[in-house]
């Protein structure tokens, strides 16, 4: 199949549309604004739902609605957006309800400003709203990827009955690159559970509400299985130049891409430096890092953000090896040189 | 023998957990007997509030979904729009639809979703213990409002009907009481209404319904029906706000 030129959120649409999506509420926000518009042409064109919703708080309640009664959804925003929809992510995870919700990351907190961030990391792993519970977060490093991502996240969301989280920023959300698609989904399985009217069957509910003593005790720890039969199956990462390693750097989406190129510097330098990008931001992959650094001798963690990832890092690096961070906060991006001469000036204090 | 009163086979063998002589046993029933006698138990899809009628899918027999505080027009939005086939109702009290949900109530009304809302005003918040609703009438007392709710320190009640009634996509507004046996046959014959409106796929309908709480109201059930005929309906006037589809005949 011929590749297609296209923006993070035409990709993510596309997408989400190839995996049976059939339905999509959104309000407008920067940096994403293009995906509502370009989900309002082609939704219609695959015979599915297209809202423009009054709020993110409406077009969260609307992918509920629209998961309840069994149909593939969802919903994209950025940051402040996404702290709305926090009410209705709880509720989904509550109720075990699927939906893929995608948050191009702009700078916070507050309005903050329109430029990519990595500023949401704590919000996406640890629950994001009241309760709890876990989503499931993938961190894509390109536009290829977030069109893979979104492609799996459907499925995923329906295998668990859970939320799935994109976790991209502005730069994903905006630039172009070449897509290569994948076979859209056709016939999809019916879900039982699902509310569609009660013919035939006896009439199904779905709440979160368990006021009986004991009853949503026991529900949680159905979750916690869940949670954890997740954390065993669905890690995913990627390693780069780490046979030889001194140093690894651990970095997660646009800013893993760009630790990407300077790696290739410092390589050039003769540094022997190692890249672990996780791509489930929950599940993170702990098992996967602390077996990576077992040669190294120091780690760096370089985020867009001022270092919310270190939490997890520390978590696998049950060896205690020393921890730099390079951090952009606030919608900075960091470039290749200045990633390099962080590192040089950190590996020839040894 | 020729059975002349039987339960409504949309509403399962439950015992009850609402307070004596609270309204919502009463409006369920309507809502059930509509619901049979309409043939439509099989393709209703309920969306339940946050609030005393939360539990709502215990007493409903057909399918129910519970929803966050005020965004139960939301989630009937999405079910509706892909099930298009189906009968979609939400339930909402009057702290639900009115205050935390007004955005919802107000922009699935300027949609014109095709969609049944009933909305039940007690003029307190029932689930909570009693504080001041959206709808509490002025001088009323409640555990918010101890004095008596005062409009320059709290405001003024909100009316939903005349409030919507100015909304271009809206079919059928009517307000209507649970007082006495007329009211209540009333209230059933709005209430199906608005969904046979749904079925002919005319567009959004709301019923207000004023309806007791008398816990909360301290009151006894029986001056609770009385407080509704003569201080509620004084404020919140019962009556028709808008039927769109008796406009078009008349033209």
């Amino acid at each position: 199949m011929k590749k297609q030129l296209l923006t993070g959120c035409e990709a993510a649409g596309e997408a989400a549309i190839h995996a049976g999506c059939k339905f999509y509420a959104g309000y407008p926000i920067t940096p994403q604004n293009r995906f509502p518009e370009y989900m309002s042409k082609r939704m219609p064109e695959e015979k599915g739902v297209f809202i423009q919703a009054e709020s993110e708080l409406s077009a969260i309640n609307m992918v509920f609605g629209a998961s309840v009664c069994g149909f593939r959804a969802l919903t994209s925003s950025s940051s402040p957006g996404i702290s709305l929809k926090q009410e209705g992510i709880s509720y989904l995870a509550g109720c075990e309800l699927p939906a893929v919700i995608i948050n191009m990351n702009r700078g916070g907190p507050g309005l903050g400003d329109v430029t990519p961030s990595q500023s949401d990391y704590f919000q996406a792993t640890r629950g994001g709203g009241h309760g709890d519970y876990r989503t499931i977060v993938y961190a894509p490093w390109d536009i290829q990827e977030l069109y893979d991502l979104t492609y799996i996240a459907f499925d995923i969301a329906d295998k668990y009955r859970n939320p799935v989280l994109i976790l991209a920023d502005g730069i994903i959300a905006q630039i172009m690159e070449p897509v290569k698609f994948k076979k859209p989904k056709k016939n999809l399985p019916q879900k039982k559970w699902a509310l569609t009217g009660c013919k035939g069957r006896k009439p199904n509910s779905i709440k979160s509400l368990f006021l009986t003593p004991g009853i949503l005790e026991k529900h949680n720890w159905k979750l916690y299985k869940k949670y954890r039969k997740i954390e065993e199956k669905e890690v995913k990462y990627e390693k780069y130049f780490c046979d030889d390693i001194e140093s690894l750097i651990v970095s997660f989406g646009t800013c893993a891409r760009i630790c990407y190129e300077s790696i290739k510097i410092t390589r050039d330098k003769g540094f022997k430096i190692g890249l672990f990008r996780p791509i489930t931001l929950w599940p993170f992959p702990y098992k996967q890092l602390e077996e990576t650094i077992e040669n190294a001798k120091k780690i760096y963690v370089v985020e867009m953000n001022l270092g919310q990832m270190i939490d997890d890092v520390k978590i696998a690096n049950r060896k205690n090896l020393p921890i730099y961070f390079y951090g952009r906060p606030g919608g900075g991006v960091p470039t290749p040189e200045e990633i390099y001469n962080f590192i040089r000036k950190n590996e020839s204090s040894i | 023998m020729k059975a002349v009163y039987k339960k409504p086979e949309s509403l399962k063998e439950e015992i009850t957990t609402y307070c004596p002589g609270c309204g919502h046993g009463i409006i369920h029933k309507l809502i059930a007997e509509v619901i049979d006698e309409l043939g439509i138990r099989e393709k209703t899809i309920g969306v339940a509030p946050v609030g005393c009628a939360v539990l709502a899918y215990n007493f409903f027999n057909f399918d129910v979904t519970e929803s966050a505080h005020g965004r139960a027009p939301a989630v009937a939005t999405g079910i509706k729009r892909l099930l298009p086939d189906r009968i979609v109702f939400t339930y909402q009290g009057d702290g639900d639809l009115a205050a935390i949900g007004t955005a919802e109530i107000i922009h699935s009304a300027a949609r014109g979703e095709n969609i049944t809302v009933i909305f039940v005003n007690n003029a307190i918040y029932g689930m909570t213990k009693g504080q001041m609703a959206p709808t509490t009438l002025p001088e009323q007392k409640t555990t918010t409002t101890i004095y008596g709710r005062n409009p320059i320190h709290h405001g003024y009640p909100l009316k939903v009907c005349e409030l919507l009634s100015q909304i271009e996509g809206v079919c059928y507004l009517e307000r209507v009481s649970i007082d006495s046996v007329p009211n209540i046959i009333k209230t059933k014959s709005a209430i199906k209404k608005a969904f046979l409106y749904q079925i002919e796929n005319k567009g959004f309908s709301l019923i207000e319904i004023l309806s007791t709480c008398p816990v909360n109201w301290k009151m006894t059930p029986k001056e609770a029906m009385n407080w509704i005929k003569e201080v509620m309906s004084k404020y919140f006037v019962l009556g028709i706000y808008k039927d769109k589809s008796e406009q078009k005949k008349e033209v």
